[in-house]
């Protein structure tokens, strides 16, 4: 049966989510999200030509407050779940390449 | 066994009837013994919530003014961020975050003087409807154990069914107060969106969530609501006073609604069993009998709403969820070989298996090339789903259905289908799509003595009447004063 969407596409989607998934998911929700899509693509039934996205329900838009300093965390509040630190900074693996 | 509302019990802990060191005591035997069965808490607070307790006493003993939650012991569900004990969103990923902030529906019921007894279960990250997604635990039906509570909000439900605390928040983005209220007998309502701050919410679908009350009675939903509804500067999608002023909900709510229109959609209806349809027939009959007009309205839209809400939903979710990347908080993987796997695995190691599927969804939805077929498409159903509603409620006062198409169904019957388990949300999702304000409220009870709601929807900020029309039927009714068999073991 032709999945609506395929291993090959779960595999890119996941990268795309940072997420690694091992083959068993990969199949699983290949399965899984391809029955899960037949059944959003319902949706098509629907003539929405001329109707705007609505992406929100409330009339408010653009909220902005003066640009002046508040009181914020503060660099020891903000660290303190960091799994690794160092001082002040958040520590993760190089992310530069060397030349 | 029994115990009183939440305003009960304030009003006697005002006038020093009853001592808040009491009542949390009594909430604190009474979770010794049953949460090992039913297993709503992912955390409590006895020390703390003893140590607020007295000071509440010591303050009423001294003629000192105290808050509208004076000594109510109250729980959170564990999404909301507090700057004591975790908040873990009931996610592997979370388990031992402390929030550096309290959220601000939380700062609202600490400045009430309610007393937090502690941090409820949940589905992961508010996904789900049976809380048997949480990473951490499970949680039972007090009314049958071996059944779940709905969700995703089911801890606050069931701590509040079974007299584990007084009231509760919880939060609903698409049937997430209202399902698992209607599955454990209780009140839940889902504000306007925008009623109630985010701010400290921890964000699943931005567009869809509300914080709301959780509670035995309309009225004790009325008083939680005029804590913690009103306008937040930290949330840029919490509305201004001017647009629309928060209402006093106690004031006028056992003033029942003259002329009351309700409208019903019997061809929707038809999706729910038989005993759940029965008993929400009765319940509108029993308004009609007050002298209610109830009509047929047209809504074309609402079978579209499930298709519509696992779009626009997940895609939030994927972008909101994207920042439990392993760098800043949470569950960061052992020796990860590259950045990239900091990401990768800490992910795939912290999230379960619903999380995943609907970030997967989203990421999906979102992507160049489905985008415009799936998002975008969603969006203008989204509108169209708001279009029924506004043209309803041109003629009629409130439309009432259904909460959930079952009853509590069996721990583990739908979880291994996702999509079976989706379709729990038929009736209550249409609501967040639209911004619209609902309540269930309970309805009767099934041949197996489950409970059942009826859900009430009504114009969005229109919470007041809103409640007024619910505390209609809860006079006339006492589904909400039977507790479930497990409270007298």
């Amino acid at each position: 049966m032709d999945k609506r969407i395929d291993e090959s596409q779960v595999r890119k989607v996941a990268k795309l989510a940072r997420l690694e998934l091992s083959d068993v998911e990969v199949k699983e929700f290949a399965g899984q999200l391809s029955a899960i899509l037949d059944y959003v693509a319902r949706m098509n039934e629907l003539n929405t030509e001329g109707i705007e996205p609505l992406a929100h329900c409330l009339a408010v838009n653009n909220v902005f407050r003066e640009d002046i300093a508040k009181k914020s965390l503060g660099t020891e509040k903000t660290l303190a779940n960091a799994p690794q630190r160092d001082g002040a900074f958040f520590k993760v693996p190089k992310i530069l390449e060397e030349p | 066994m029994d115990w009183p509302s939440a305003k009960q019990l304030r009003d006697k802990i005002k006038t020093g009837e009853v001592g808040s060191v009491t009542a949390t005591r009594e909430v604190f035997a009474r979770i010794a013994k049953a949460e090992p069965i039913v297993g709503a808490y992912i955390s409590t607070f006895e020390e703390a919530a003893l140590d607020k307790a007295s000071e509440v006493d010591r303050r009423i003993a001294k003629g000192e003014s105290v808050g509208q939650l004076a000594g109510v012991p109250i729980a959170i569900k564990d999404n909301m961020c507090t700057t004591f004990g975790t908040t873990t969103c009931a996610s592997k990923i979370l388990e031992n975050f402390q929030a550096p902030y309290n959220a601000t529906a939380v700062a609202k019921l600490l400045a009430a003087d309610a007393v937090i007894v502690g941090k409820t279960n949940l589905d992961e990250f508010a996904m789900g409807s049976s809380t048997e997604n949480s990473g951490l635990k499970r949680t039972a039906n007090p009314w049958d154990t071996k059944r779940v509570p709905g969700g995703s909000s089911g801890g606050s439900t069931a701590a509040v069914a079974a007299g584990l605390c007084y009231a509760a928040l919880g939060s609903d983005t698409g049937g997430s107060i209202r399902q698992p209220a209607s599955l454990c007998g209780v009140v839940g309502l889902k504000p306007t969106y925008g009623r109630v701050s985010r701010y400290g919410l921890v964000a699943y679908g931005s567009s869809l969530d509300q914080i709301g009350p959780v509670t035995q009675t309309v009225e004790d939903c009325a008083l939680l609501m005029s804590v913690i509804a009103g306008y937040d500067p930290a949330d840029s999608t919490s509305i201004d006073e001017q647009t629309a002023p928060v209402g006093d909900y106690l004031a006028k709510l056992d003033e029942p609604v003259k002329e009351l229109r309700i409208g019903i959609v019997p061809s929707f209806n038809a999706g729910a069993d038989e005993q759940v349809r029965n008993a929400v027939d009765e319940a509108i009959k029993a308004y009609g009998n007050s002298g209610a007009t109830v009509l047929e309205v047209d809504m074309p839209h609402l079978d579209y709403a499930i298709a519509a809400y696992y779009v626009i939903a997940t895609a939030e979710a994927s972008s909101n969820l994207a920042r439990y990347d392993g760098v800043h908080y949470g569950h960061r993987t052992q020796e990860p070989n590259d950045y990239i796997e900091v990401y990768t695995k800490s992910r795939a190691e912290g999230f379960g298996k619903e999380v995943k599927r609907r970030v997967m969804l989203g990421t999906y939805a979102l992507s160049s090339g489905y985008y415009d077929a799936y998002y975008l498409k969603a969006l203008k159903v989204r509108n169209l789903i708001r279009g029924d509603f506004v043209r309803a409620f041109e003629s009629c006062d409130c439309i009432m259905m259904p909460v959930s198409p079952t009853t509590a169904f069996k721990i583990g019957e739908k979880i291994d289908d996702p999509l079976k388990m989706y379709l729990s949300d038929i009736y209550t999702i249409a609501a967040n799509l639209a911004g619209i304000p609902a309540i269930s409220v309970p309805c009767g009870f099934d041949n197996g003595g489950l409970p059942i709601g009826l859900q009430i929807l009504s114009p969005a900020f229109g919470e007041e009447k809103l409640l007024r029309i619910a505390r209609m039927y809860e006079k006339q009714t006492d589904w909400h004063k039977k507790r479930p068999l497990i409270t007298d073991e």
